[in-house]
């Protein structure tokens, strides 16, 4: 029934086609149409095997496994090679939130500021030099940045603090690097996109380029400046190997900056080689997978939410 | 009406390419069995093609042998590919079949438990090299030997100050690896003869390179490493008055080493079997294994079975 349906559309398509030949204009349409939503077909499918996977396996470690929810949030020992194991990854979570968070701290005022002197204070030199060499950053690869870390960050940090150097500071440190390029440039193109009449309006009441700049130009443009910081975050809380390398990954809420602390990534991405796929521990893993992409939606939604505010 | 048409082209067309895709892989397999038993004991005709996933620790050797296997006139049909991922991943792609030859730093029962059992009874063992693993601190630390007891006490958390176990007044940091590494596995197994902690405020790397590096510039600093990796930028330790080099693994006087696997499911097909025999090929054991630090097989006077016993 439904072939020979198939088989019916498939004629009268096929009557129209031969004479849309006449009229290029029309196949070139049709063309673009099937391309396009082909294109848009293996995305969707591809999006949403991607969550289908990672959910089927995350959601495992509590229906098949029996780890219980709270136990995996909560808990404050991750242990899955002793003999009772235990899936506590709450220092995972702790760990990606505080390096993210303080990445985020340190990266925004300075790419605040580089945004600003690139179009307000210097629109030539920001846009020939700087904004290039700010643009270069993010094309870096993220185990240079690591090994940087490595060689130069931790030692700096063990000789001025006490501790090994290595932990959430250092993390973070090389994290905001990282994130300094996306912050900037959305930062950039938002205060660029700024109306003209408003900076000439607050010029011609007698406001200096500084009250012109803190009072109307950051203020009017704060929802989009904050949507490249929480992209900026989210770049940071999705980032593995980088802070891998410098974090120390030690399974435990540290009791400084500059103690060995782990991040779900670097929690994942240091074991799941290790293990036999659908074993609980591997299962656990993407659990910690299912709370990243959780995570992404969370970020998605706010940037979301901080663009409908600024389109109003 | 032209939707529905459109999205019924583009599914038969994502159908149609799926199906493609698996047709090919069909047919890469279909082709290397068919060449397996076509051969009869003319092993210059072998040809097709291999897999070998697993383990990052014995990757290297595979790889420089692999190239050696394929520029051999004799076997210049078969094509050897090599990944690295881990132990456990190359122990659940081969018993899943979709790798040819499963490398692993443990024996397969030892990752395969409760459960997933029954997989490594399928799997057959083809031991190709040894490698010895030494504990190795800071060359500031002014101890050379440790006891059983005392690297216990250190890895346990136990003792936390270097004076307690004959050095000077400074704080012990471990650089341990991930509890599911094979590594790990293996230096907690014949080392401690115990399961390790993740202590507060340890350090956790999985590549050997930053383990050396965290060590050798870390101050009061302990790790373990294979004996490949170990230069003069970190001090080695005896292991209960035993110095870790070959001479002394080979007797089984030092007893902290273990076996390069590479497991097959079942008994090795032709072109599988070609490849493990040219591994233990005396012109490899003796050439490329000692070139990269492993120690051959047929040096070893010991025997170990899977639960740690030593036979001569």
């Amino acid at each position: 029934m439904e072939q020979s349906a198939v088989d019916n559309k498939k004629r009268s398509h096929s009557g129209r086609s031969t004479r849309a030949i006449v009229k290029p204009h029309v196949m070139e349409e049709w063309v673009g149409k099937v391309y396009t939503t082909l294109c848009i077909l293996v995305l969707v499918i591809t999006i949403g095997a991607i969550v289908y996977f990672v959910s089927s396996r995350g959601l495992a470690t509590f229906f098949v496994d029996g780890v219980s929810l709270s136990g995996l949030l909560g808990g404050l020992k991750w242990d899955p090679e002793a003999d009772i194991p235990l899936y506590g990854a709450l220092p995972f979570i702790f760990g990606s939130f505080s390096t993210s968070l303080l990445a985020a701290l340190l990266a925004a005022p300075l790419s605040l500021c580089a945004a600003v002197f690139m179009t307000q204070i210097m629109p030539g030199f920001g846009k020939r030099v700087l904004q290039p060499v700010i643009e270069l950053l993010a094309g870096i690869p993220s185990v240079v940045f690591g090994f940087i870390g490595l060689s130069v960050v931790v030692p700096a940090l063990r000789a001025i603090f006490p501790g090994q150097g290595i932990g959430i500071a250092a993390g973070a440190i090389v994290l905001s690097l990282m994130i300094l390029p996306t912050i900037t440039t959305i930062a950039t193109d938002a205060l660029a996109a700024l109306p003209r009449g408003l900076k000439e309006g607050s010029f011609a009441l007698g406001a200096t380029r500084w009250q012109t700049i803190y009072r109307i130009v950051i203020p009017t443009t704060l929802p989009s400046l904050l949507t490249g910081v929480v992209l900026g975050m989210s770049r940071a809380f999705g980032e593995a190997l980088a802070v891998q390398m410098v974090i120390g990954n030690s399974p435990h809420i540290p009791h400084s900056l500059f103690e060995s602390a782990s991040t779900l990534t670097s929690a994942i991405t240091l074991s799941m080689g290790n293990t036999v796929m659908g074993s609980t521990h591997n299962n656990a893993l993407w659990s910690l997978a299912l709370i990243l992409l959780s995570m992404t939606f969370v970020f998605v939604f706010v940037v979301r939410f901080l663009e409908r505010r600024n389109n109003r | 009406m032209k939707k529905v048409l459109l999205v019924v082209v583009a599914l038969m067309l994502t159908i149609g390419l799926a199906a493609c895709g698996s047709k090919n892989n069909n047919g890469e397999s279909t082709n290397t069995n068919s060449q397996n038993s076509g051969t009869t004991n003319e092993t210059a005709s072998l040809s097709g093609s291999l897999l070998a996933t697993g383990s990052s620790a014995l990757q290297p050797l595979v790889e420089q042998v692999s190239k050696k296997f394929m520029e051999d006139a004799k076997y210049s049909g078969i094509t050897v590919q090599v990944q690295g991922g881990g132990s456990g991943t190359g122990l659940t792609q081969v018993s899943g079949g979709q790798a040819d030859i499963g490398n692993s730093d443990i024996f397969a029962e030892e990752k395969f438990v409760d459960a997933d059992a029954d997989k490594a009874k399928e799997l057959v063992d083809h031991q190709v090299a040894v490698v010895a693993m030494a504990t190795v601190i800071n060359k500031d630390i002014a101890v050379d030997n440790l006891t059983k007891q005392q690297l216990v006490d250190i890895f346990t958390g136990k003792v936390t100050n270097w004076k307690e176990v004959g050095g000077a007044d400074e704080k012990i940091t471990i650089v341990n690896r991930p509890s599911s590494s094979g590594t790990r596995k293996t230096f907690e197994k014949y080392a401690l003869g115990t399961k390790s902690e993740d202590v507060q405020g340890s350090i956790q790397e999985d590549s050997s390179g930053t383990v050396k590096k965290l060590v050798s510039e870390t101050p009061g600093a302990i790790g373990y490493l294979a004996l490949s990796y170990i230069d003069d930028t970190v001090k080695t330790v005896k292991y209960e008055g035993v110095e870790p080099k070959e001479e002394t693994v080979v007797t089984g006087e030092y007893p902290v080493w273990a076996y390069e696997h590479m497991y097959t499911k079942g008994e090795p097909n032709e072109i599988a079997k070609a490849f493990l025999d040219y591994m233990l090929s005396d012109s490899v054991q003796s050439g490329d294994v000692v070139e990269l630090g492993y120690i051959p097989m047929n040096k070893m006077e010991v025997k170990r079975d899977v639960d740690g016993n030593i036979t001569k």
